[in-house]
């Protein structure tokens, strides 16, 4: 694919043209320390000037003054939240005289159009939709909302501490999966389509042409990235030698340090788990049926009437990495983990799946 | 727009309450067409749901030949089951349905057949003692083992006693604890494995209840000489939306839901006997 | 068929939980519509011991007369739920319990203390009579006091989870207090109801939900204790509106003792 120069100036033009297509556009803004992915109208939105830095239980956002807008590696929540949604009706019941009809509310139809897509997230939506749209029963919630979206990856080029992509093989670089892959320079883009709905978007823009020591140093600052992470995931394969550890001491002893609290499988880009919930009106006529993430770290989870099948806090970290680093492989044919270091970052007491990992294998 | 997690409307058409806490619904589908075209191979299950309350995994224990409705036994143990036990005939729940993996019947044909059922695991399995029954010519022997905490809590005690009388099967029944004028054993249901006279070398075991119950009946048909491949188990596990998508009901990479519930024991022996997975 | 009679019961307590029901705005004439509400003093219908379907019960038992007066309230339901934490934990007045001073803080606190009879401790109503379900909350929400009431009156049990907070924090989208600004939230080891209320606007959670089902208070406090509260500090985390329950109240007098 012909690569292009997009100067910064004309991302107000990306943004313009996507929203004249009838995207709602969503792009990521510094908030609250962190990076949100949400509505922008306009360019000056974005993190212009902003670092940020994460460690094991710890983020912070600074205003640096230099002038990208994507010099960071990612916030709590990117894509998921917008093909998964949270918390979503599946249907309601109306009481009738016989008894119930029960009635499905259609999908809104808007599609959205997402910039700064980072590769560690395009691996976990393709998980993603294998699970939700890849089986016999196509979830027709999600596939609405992932039907018609347009994904502008954002290479990265400042991955934080917590980041492992490299290791998993999931970036830093985007190589599939997306419309629209752009590497970030200090006065622009190299951009580069993945798709016919990118290529159209190109020939929209007000592109230069992309001179070879720029896109040069777009490489580089890709393969800077790599090579800067210092995590790793002891393995891209660890099915078998986690499950001949099911007794490794070290699962109490992660259980006694994990607060149980659910934040790593809420902010995973691959945990799928949710609950179904009744909402009863109050005057009798109707009922609502929702969905709503879950998390293996919660009672719901492992509850069969009057019984807990994993009562200690270590049983259900247990569940949680042997899910996703193990038998994962037996149901997706890869691992969970896309090493986007979120759930060590989010997790309140820093608790690092690579550190762990790496400790269960001895 | 077409949803597989939207329910159909279907009705009661007969309650029978077999014990305190145990009850059948006899169902049939509000619209005929869907009735019509509704099959399931024992030990499939439905999503029962009660207007107001949520939905249930329940297994469907009447025979898959009675085409004009089905049923499902269950115990009033969780907060939806104890609403649906309020229900009467004439009332309306949700259903959708069948799913996962049933018995595999047509690989027991030619062999001796072996149950084993701990408590309510009888409801899985009766769709098949009655599937056996009806096309006795096409198995062996058939053996009905079935354990109890209490002798109250034993349903369908006269069933039980009239297969005792067919030919060629052999009715075990056990219970942990029991009231006067129990003619059968006092204790554990696995005791009995050994009375059981059949072949193993020629038999298929299935078997449902309690996961300890389950590991321990495996062993003791093991040690009876079976073949652990020839034994099967039914496992139970929080389905909420049985389509293989919300995860609750995952063991290690099986989801429980469309994977099984009905596993061969060498698919889920690791887990199983390990337990707190 | 006679319609559901439910009454609303106040003990030792702010008034604050009742408010759920009488800051449902409409909700609270389709409740009215529904069913009879026979006792509901701060709304005006008084018949303290009538036979009701549903009581709601909100405070903590402080008095002797507060002891009979539960009991009769529990001879006159066929279901008895708590409304919040006073009710189900004792509330923020099991402060004083277990603290000897107590006894001597009437004095210092009332003109004339010869007129407060009270018990030496606070207790929830389940110290006294059975309690069929107890909503937690510091207030409870309209939210979660309807929503267990429609399932009363379709015949089931209302769902109870006790997930923490930052599993709500998360699905709403909000930014994590604790791990971009250090602080010392209570979330993860807390129950939800509230809709992650004080994360939500940037602060950090404070327990009043009390704990959640299955809560790893020790290594929380080894937490708030390594970022830098004090040991007494942590111990108020713990011992604050609902200090009475475990893990926390263990957790915090650990935590105090230590300290003195």
């Amino acid at each position: 694919m012909p690569k292009h120069f997009l100067p910064h100036s004309a991302l107000q033009s990306l943004i313009d043209v996507l929203a004249g297509q009838g995207y709602a556009v969503i792009a990521p803004q510094a908030r609250n320390g962190s990076i949100v992915y949400e509505e922008a109208r306009q360019a000056d939105e974005l993190p212009w000037g902003v670092s940020l830095n994460q460690a094991a239980g710890s983020s912070r956002t600074h205003q640096d003054g230099h002038s990208r807008c994507f010099a960071w590696a990612n916030g709590p929540q990117a894509l998921k939240p917008l093909v998964f949604a949270p918390s979503e009706p599946l249907w309601r019941i109306a009481r009738t005289e016989s008894g119930f009809a029960v009635e499905v509310d259609e999908m809104p139809k808007r599609p959205l159009a997402v910039i700064g897509v980072r590769a560690c997230d395009l691996a976990a939506l393709a998980i993603q939709d294998r699970h939700f749209l890849g089986g016999p029963h196509p979830d027709p919630h999600y596939g609405a909302r992932r039907e018609d979206m347009l994904l502008v990856a954002v290479n990265c080029t400042h991955p934080a501490s917590t980041c492992f992509c490299a290791s998993t093989g999931d970036g830093p670089e985007a190589r599939s999966g997306f419309d629209l892959a752009l590497t970030e320079l200090d006065d622009g883009f190299i951009a580069q389509a993945g798709s016919p709905a990118g290529e159209r978007l190109l020939a929209a823009l007000p592109l230069q042409e992309a001179q070879s020591e720029k896109i040069e140093a777009a490489a580089a600052g890709v393969r800077r990235a790599a090579e800067s992470q210092t995590r790793a995931i002891p393995g891209t394969n660890l099915r078998d030698a986690l499950m001949a550890r099911l007794d490794h001491g070290r699962w109490q002893e992660v259980g006694e340090r994990c607060l149980a609290c659910g934040n790593c499988t809420m902010v995973c880009p691959t945990c799928f788990c949710h609950a179904e919930v009744e909402q009863p009106g109050l005057d009798g006529s109707d009922s609502l049926h929702i969905r709503e993430w879950d998390s293996c770290f919660g009672e719901r989870h492992g509850y069969i009437h009057g019984k807990q099948l994993r009562p200690e806090i270590s049983q259900r970290y247990r569940q949680w990495l042997t899910h996703k680093l193990a038998s994962w492989h037996d149901q997706f044919g890869r691992s969970g983990c896309v090493g986007c270091g979120r759930c060590i970052a989010w997790c309140p007491v820093g608790i690092d799946i690579t550190e762990e990992a790496t400790a269960l294998l001895k | 727009m077409n949803s597989p997690h939207v329910p159909q409307t279907a009705r009661i058409v007969e309650r029978v309450q077999e014990s305190d806490d145990i009850f059948t619904l006899r169902l049939r589908f509000n619209d005929a067409a869907v009735q019509d075209s509704y099959s399931f191979a024992p030990g499939q299950f439905n999503m029962v749901y009660l207007p107001g309350a949520g939905e249930v995994p329940i297994s469907i224990s009447s025979d898959p030949e009675e085409r004009t409705n089905f049923a499902h036994t269950i115990r009033a143990v969780g907060r939806i089951t104890h609403g649906i036990a309020q229900l009467k005939p004439g009332d309306e729940v949700g259903l959708r349905g069948p799913y996962g993996r049933g018995w595999p019947l047509a690989e027991a044909e030619g062999k001796d057949v072996f149950i084993v059922t701990g408590g309510l695991g009888c409801a899985p399995v009766m769709a098949v003692i009655h599937y056996v029954l009806k096309r006795r010519e096409r198995f062996r022997r058939l053996i009905i083992l079935q354990g109890v905490k209490h002798s109250h809590d034993l349903i369908w005690r006269a069933s039980y006693e009239r297969w005792a009388q067919v030919p060629d099967t052999q009715v075990l029944l056990a219970a942990n604890s029991t009231e006067a004028l129990w003619p059968w054993h006092v204790g554990s249901p696995i005791d009995l494995v050994a009375q059981a006279e059949f072949e193993p070398a020629h038999a298929i075991s299935m078997i449902c209840g309690p996961e300890g119950m389950m590991v321990a009946a495996a062993k003791a048909l093991k040690a009876r000489g079976m073949n652990e491949a020839d034994i099967h188990v039914s496992l139970e596990r929080n389905m909420q939306c049985a389509l293989g998508l919300c995860g609750h009901c995952q063991l290690g990479g099986h989801f429980v839901c469309k994977d099984g519930p009905v596993f061969s024991y060498p698919e889920v022996k690791a887990l199983l006997e390990r337990g707190g997975l | 068929m006679s319609r559901p009679r439910i009454a609303v019961h106040k003990f030792a307590s702010c008034d604050g939980c009742q408010l759920a029901f009488l800051n449902a705005g409409e909700s609270l004439v389709t409740l009215a519509q529904r069913v009879d509400i026979l006792h509901f003093a701060e709304a005006g219908w008084i018949d303290q011991f009538a036979e009701v379907d549903i009581a709601f019960v909100e405070g903590s038992i402080s008095t002797e007369h507060d002891i009979e007066r539960i009991r009769a309230v529990r001879a006159s339901a066929r279901y008895l739920v708590t409304l919040g934490v006073c009710a189900t934990a004792g509330g923020l007045q099991a402060l004083r319990n277990g603290v000897k001073e107590s006894a001597s803080w009437v004095a210092d606190i009332y003109a004339s203390p010869q007129y407060i009879e009270c018990l030496p401790e606070s207790r929830p109503i389940s110290a006294h009579v059975k309690v069929d379900l107890e909503i937690w909350g510091c207030p409870v929400t309209t939210e979660q006091v309807l929503g267990a009431t429609a399932s009363l009156l379709n015949g089931v049990t209302p769902a109870n989870p006790g997930e923490p907070v930052c599993v709500e924090c998360k699905r709403r989208g909000y930014t994590c207090v604790a791990v971009t600004q250090n602080a010392p939230c209570m979330g993860p080891v807390t129950r939800t109801g509230c809709g992650a209320l004080c994360p939500g606007v940037g602060r950090a959670c404070y327990g009043c939900f009390g704990p959640a089902e299955l809560p790893n208070a020790a290594a929380m406090a080894e937490h708030f204790e390594q970022s830098g509260l004090s040991r007494r500090d942590v111990a108020r985390r713990f011992l604050f509106i609902t200090s009475t329950a475990q893990p926390f109240a263990d957790i915090g007098q650990r935590y105090k003792e230590q300290d003195d």
